[in-house]
């Protein structure tokens, strides 16, 4: 079985699972950039760069903004959230787990004192 | 070693990988115990409301552990969990994968990378867990599948404790 996924419904996920896409968020989340300005960042094609671009795009990440003679991309901050909502919801699990196991180390030390 | 974070969790997007510490005042050989033996195992192994069964349970190196998340309306999500290598009191890992009620990994679902680390140090014991994943998207629908109506009752339960 395999999720077949549409290419305009992305997942925020496979947005920040590619280096070079995380490090375009980065340079978008300062301010926006242009295609062009940003393809200076780095050695890939300029082409690459646009892929990224799309992808980041369809993942609701980033939104172009038509301005000039030039796209400008901006930083969209609400689906970053997300992630961060769900590594939050991670935490909690692992803190509520551990917070259970300290109750059960607490209680075996009790058994051991009560004999 | 004052400056060394006593407790934490991370992830590292890069690497894929869940990082977890914790300090239990408690000995050595009983964090142990808690981690390694089925029936204190599944006291804690499971946030409530959910309940941790666990159907078979050979720990030794090649042996595993066969366990369902239990929710509140009986419904079961088994994993599996492979024992891969066993340093008493100190170290174990493991390999987690999801699989049906006979044991039977489902290859469709991620597994993940388990490796359990045990520092005793005067009357506390620290626990550093470090959970790899193939890739983000695995870790992503790793919590997506066995815990999603667990993680909405924790958070429930946790609100009321702290309100």
């Amino acid at each position: 079985m395999r999720i077949i996924d549409s290419p305009m419904r992305r997942d925020v996920f496979q947005g920040i699972a590619d280096p070079t896409r995380r490090a375009i968020l980065g340079l978008i989340a300062v301010h926006a950039m242009t295609p062009t300005a940003l393809a200076t960042h780095f050695n890939t094609s300029r082409q690459a760069v646009s892929n990224h671009l799309k992808i980041l795009t369809e993942c609701e990440l980033i939104c172009p903004v038509p301005g000039g003679r030039e796209i400008h991309y901006h930083l969209a901050p609400l689906k970053m959230r997300e992630v961060d909502t769900w590594l939050e919801k991670f935490r909690i699990l692992w803190e509520t787990r551990l917070n259970q196991l300290d109750q059960v180390l607490s209680n075996l030390k009790s058994d051991k004192n009560e004999k | 070693m004052k400056n060394e974070m006593n407790e934490g969790f991370t992830v590292n997007k890069e690497t894929s990988t869940v990082n977890v510490k914790r300090i239990f005042a408690a000995p050595g050989n009983q964090v142990w115990a808690a981690w390694t033996e089925k029936e204190l195992l599944d006291q804690w192994w499971a946030p409530l409301p959910w309940k941790s069964k666990t159907k078979y349970m050979d720990f030794s190196d090649g042996g595993y552990r066969l366990y369902a998340m239990v929710g509140p309306e009986g419904e079961e999500h088994w994993a599996r969990a492979d024992y891969t290598s066993i340093s008493p009191k100190t170290n174990f890992k493991f390999l987690d994968g999801f699989c049906d009620s006979a044991g039977t990994i489902n290859k469709d679902l991620p597994r993940s990378d388990w490796n359990v680390n045990f520092h005793e140090a005067g009357e506390d014991t620290a626990v550093v867990i470090t959970i790899r994943h193939k890739n983000l998207d695995d870790l992503e629908k790793i919590i997506a599948m066995g815990f999603k109506e667990g993680f909405e009752m924790a958070l429930g339960n946790l609100d009321k404790m702290f309100s």
